[in-house]
């Protein structure tokens, strides 16, 4: 008989209102094929995925429709307001998003510096303002600052994404410390977006106790993305795991694992 | 004939064009587009009401890959 560690027992993992069923969340930007995204998506058990808004190609050349290839039926569509460098730019995208008519969910990302990519925290907290009023549910994206946390959860954000390190850096958890104190803090979720490299990074920050994570570089510029996401997957049901069953106390002495007692003379 | 400004390109269309006809002149399927008209959202029952000016904006989008 296999003995298997009672996962049930994890408590459910909602924002604002809605229950997904996995911790991982994944975009779909920088594939080298759709087909590639596609199979990555299903490799990691993600309920969630992340979606761009942008314009339609009106010579019609290029067929960069993500709902050609992803069934939003299957998927939960989130949109982001990736590029806007503004509170009024990622206002208006949001909105945008919001008219596709999927959900009122939005990631919210007011950037501030070109080259880190690192969030504009002023104007992240007055966008986070405006839509929480317009009633949409507000993930934001943010850096590994406790108080901007505390702030974005004040302003009404549904979740509270901090980064692991700049998007797409692939650096992994930077900041273990900060992520573990914003988790602790906060009330609402808090999902770690941006910088995982890889299923160590993933685990790691799962063990932080955080609620989920979103990534799509790490999955999207993997050699072989099938399979990094199903390491992924892996990765982050193992940290997860492991962060509610408690690791051991760190010591900086060796504690012998067999008994001292009946040893030869 | 009057000019318009359709995702940043300058394009003619019929004078007393609305917005649906736009869409299916591009062969665009209303379902899959949001569209913005004069930065003003235009929900899919008023596209066939909302006429086009000489001068205007519009903005077709839909979602891409991202992260």
């Amino acid at each position: 008989m296999t003995v298997t560690a009672d996962l049930a027992r994890d408590v459910p993992f909602t924002i604002g209102g809605h229950t997904f069923q996995s911790r991982l969340f994944v975009g779909t930007g920088k594939y080298r094929s759709n087909e590639d995204m596609v199979r990555a998506i299903e490799a990691s058990g993600a309920a969630v995925v992340t979606v761009a808004v942008r314009r339609v190609p009106l010579d019609r050349s290029r067929d960069d429709g993500i709902l050609h290839h992803l069934d939003p039926k299957r998927f939960f569509l989130l949109a982001n307001t990736a590029g806007c460098y503004t509170a009024d730019d990622a206002i208006r995208y949001a909105r945008l998003a919001r008219e596709a008519g999927f959900n009122d969910f939005v990631k919210l990302e007011v950037i501030g510096d070109q080259e880190t990519l690192l969030p504009d925290v002023a104007g992240l907290l007055e966008a986070t303002r405006v839509l929480v009023r317009e009633g949409f549910k507000v993930l934001a994206y943010t850096n590994e600052d406790l108080v901007t946390a505390l702030r974005l959860e004040a302003a009404g954000a549904a979740a509270v994404m901090p980064l692991a390190s700049p998007i797409g850096s692939g650096l992994g958890l930077l900041n273990p410390f900060s992520v573990r104190t914003i988790k602790h803090r906060l009330t609402v979720p808090v999902v770690v977006d941006a910088g995982v490299g890889t299923a160590s990074d993933a685990c790691l920050t799962m063990e932080q106790g955080v609620d989920g994570i979103l990534m799509n570089t790490a999955l999207a510029a993997a050699r072989d993305p099938v399979a990094m996401a199903h390491a992924m997957r892996l990765a982050v049901e193992a940290g997860r795991a492991a962060f509610l069953a408690g690791r051991m106390p760190r010591r900086e002495v060796a504690v012998p694992s067999s008994p001292l007692e009946g040893m030869l003379d | 004939m009057i000019e318009v400004v359709v995702n940043g390109e300058r394009r003619t269309v019929p004078v007393d064009a609305t917005l649906l006809d736009l869409l299916g002149s591009l062969q665009l399927d209303p379902r899959v587009v949001v569209v913005e008209h004069n930065r003003q959202i235009v929900r899919r029952p008023e596209l066939e009401r909302a006429r086009l000016a000489p001068g205007d904006a519009v903005e077709l989008v839909h979602f891409v890959g991202g992260g």
